[in-house]
């Protein structure tokens, strides 16, 4: 079994530059680019979550839009019926509510692996899809719910007139220790001796059984963690979106989620991280310049499968590997 | 019992074209194992070629003349001509990689395909209402109901006998269910596999062309229809089981009634109700109610 990551020392060298150049940029870069990267971080987090299962579990999930979109409409009932406006109180909400359909979700799914589990995450995540959609007196149907700005950190940080100024520094801050954090656990969680199981258990499932691995249960756990991780996103974004709507419910966007964790590299750690931040920037330009934008999408995508399958991460990884050992 | 037999016809009438589609997709499954998950852009395709093979045919008139009836195959010819050159440009390469990548190089065909069609048909709605109206509608007792719907029906029902006859008692069907049971074997027994998986997915493709095209005068084709397809078709394969033409059938059935149910009488929640059942099932009996695990 080979570890998907470098040794630790190497990776805080690049990584801790990396987070302070994070850090800088707002003062550097338009207001406009650093509210594009906090959606490239939220969903960074988001992939982060899949990739536990993906990555390292070997099971790809279609229905991951159910945690994220639960997330996320958890935050909205929570402003509307509990009239909370405190970020953490919603973090916290979204949080319980992923976690808790992930936990039943996860039960009914973990038994089947390949296919099966592909399809059976994808028609959950699709009864919460048409729940939302077909319950408008509830969830505002195809209108969704529109979600006031927050205040931070039990109410010490207010959003203030200007809700674009506020987006672009205090909360891209906010979601920036947040998606450290949530880099930090997971790299905890990956290599750990549970994360070590999850790996045993994606190379060869007889195997890891025949060691003492409950193998379901270890699944189940993992399910968990992916779904809490992605409704943290979802939690997030919200703020960002200033509405939630059932699109991020529906099967195509947990489409999106494997496409970016893909494209930055499911074998690596930091893969689907990148992917995550780059598609955000690739969907945005596309969307920006030609009504054809999924078309340019889905053409990536096929390039992508076809000619580099590792992703960007893997590639890059191989092409640097490839000289040191030559030498 | 005038309603009744509304709600029955209906129901079949959503049977049959889920079945096209359905169908379809799960003897591609079966013979390719492969999820499409671009399957039903290819519905779409077909309704959208139909239409305008239609509207062409009208120029600016609006009486359908008979002769247009026969425009119908249009649509379901050229998704096949899609598949035939899909399968060897795009998946074939792809067989012997994981299947993730199987499921991703459909859903980005998916994208692409979506998009083809604004691209050739605009966003706007295109319809073929003329062949509908053109047939105007029958009475029983208290009831009308559209002829059309009934021809549809009746399609349905000839596809299935049709494709049975062709699986089961064809030189081309023992082929297709020996390639579907022991690709390898068949491969050493002198079968040209690669034939046989393009001609599979033609005629997959085919199938979601037909469900399309049949369709279209009645509902018209607008972006997005192949996406709610292919997850009902979805529901319909995972209930019969993935890969088993039988089961395609009785899954249709099933779902073209509890849908019907639905509408009448549980509308909000009608769809959740059929994720629930392809959920459940899977659950239960993964490999769907007559399917071999």
């Amino acid at each position: 079994m080979k570890s998907m990551t470098g040794p630790p020392r190497r990776v805080l060298a690049w990584s801790a530059p990396a987070l302070l150049a994070l850090i800088v940029l707002p003062y550097v870069v338009p207001p406009y680019q650093t509210v594009l990267l906090t959606y490239g971080l939220v969903f960074a987090i988001a992939a982060l979550g899949f990739n536990l299962l993906l990555g390292y579990t070997g099971l790809l999930s279609f229905g991951h839009s159910a945690y994220f979109g639960m997330g996320a409409y958890a935050v909205a009932f929570t402003v509307k019926y509990l009239k909370l406006e405190s970020m953490e109180a919603l973090l916290l909400g979204g949080i319980l509510a992923s976690g808790a359909v992930a936990a039943l979700f996860g039960l009914l799914c973990v038994r089947y692996t390949k296919i099966f589990f592909g399809i059976l995450t994808m028609a959950l995540s699709q009864v919460l899809w048409s729940l939302a959609f077909k319950f408008f007196w509830v969830t505002g149907g195809s209108d969704g719910l529109r979600v006031p700005t927050p205040t931070l950190l039990g109410g010490l940080v207010r959003a203030g007139s200007d809700k674009f100024e506020f987006l672009s520094h205090r909360y891209y801050f906010y979601v920036l220790a947040i998606f450290a954090i949530c880099v930090a656990v997971m790299w905890v969680i990956v290599h750990s001796p549970f994360g070590q199981a999850l790996q045993a258990i994606r190379d060869n499932e007889t195997r890891a059984e025949f060691v003492g691995v409950q193998v379901w249960h270890y699944r189940w756990v993992a399910f968990l963690i992916s779904g809490i991780f992605t409704g943290l996103a979802g939690a997030l974004w919200v703020p960002l979106n200033g509405l939630t709507t059932p699109d991020i419910l529906h099967w195509t966007f947990s489409g999106k989620m494997v496409f970016f964790t893909v494209l930055g590299g499911f074998q690596t750690f930091f893969g689907p991280i990148i992917g995550a931040v780059i598609y955000n920037y690739l969907e945005t330009y596309a969307v920006g310049h030609t009504v054809y934008w999924q078309m340019v999408l889905g053409i990536v995508l096929v390039v992508l499968v076809l000619a580099l399958p590792a992703g960007i991460v893997g590639t890059v990884r191989r092409l640097a590997v490839r000289p040191a050992k030559a030498a | 019992m005038d309603t009744l037999v509304v709600h029955v016809l209906n129901a079949l009438l959503y049977a049959s074209v889920m079945f096209l589609i359905a169908g379809g997709l799960s003897l591609i499954y079966g013979v390719m194992r492969i999820v499409n998950l671009a399957h039903g852009n290819l519905y779409a395709f077909g309704a959208y070629v139909t239409a305008w093979a239609v509207g062409r045919a009208l120029g600016g008139a609006t009486e359908a003349s008979f002769w247009m009836y026969a425009l119908l195959p249009v649509g379901a010819i050229a998704a096949a001509a899609l598949g035939a050159v899909l399968e060897p440009t795009l998946l074939r390469p792809l067989y012997r990689r994981a299947e993730e990548y199987q499921l991703l190089i459909t859903f980005g065909l998916l994208l692409i395909l979506e998009d083809l069609m604004r691209l050739i048909w605009g966003p706007y709605p295109l319809q073929a209402s003329a062949l509908y109206e053109g047939l105007g509608s029958l009475t029983f007792g208290e009831s009308i109901y559209p002829t059309y719907n009934l021809v549809v029906i009746v399609i349905g029902g000839v596809a299935a006998a049709g494709l049975w006859a062709f699986v089961y008692r064809t030189q081309f069907g023992v082929v297709l269910r020996a390639t579907s049971q022991n690709m390898r074997m068949a491969a050493a027994l002198g079968v040209n596999v690669n034939r046989v998986y393009v001609q599979a997915f033609t005629l997959g493709c085919f199938m979601a062309g037909l469900g399309g095209s049949v369709i279209v005068p009645q509902q018209g084709a607008v972006l997005g229809m192949g996406v709610d397809a292919l997850i009902l078709a979805f529901v319909v394969v995972v209930i019969g089981g993935l890969g088993s033409l039988e089961g395609a059938l009785i899954g249709a059935l099933l779902v073209g009634f509890v849908r019907e149910a639905g509408i009448t009488f549980f509308p909000e929640v009608e769809l959740a109700v059929l994720y629930l059942m392809a959920a459940a099932v899977l659950m239960i009996r993964p490999a769907g109610i007559l399917g071999r695990a």
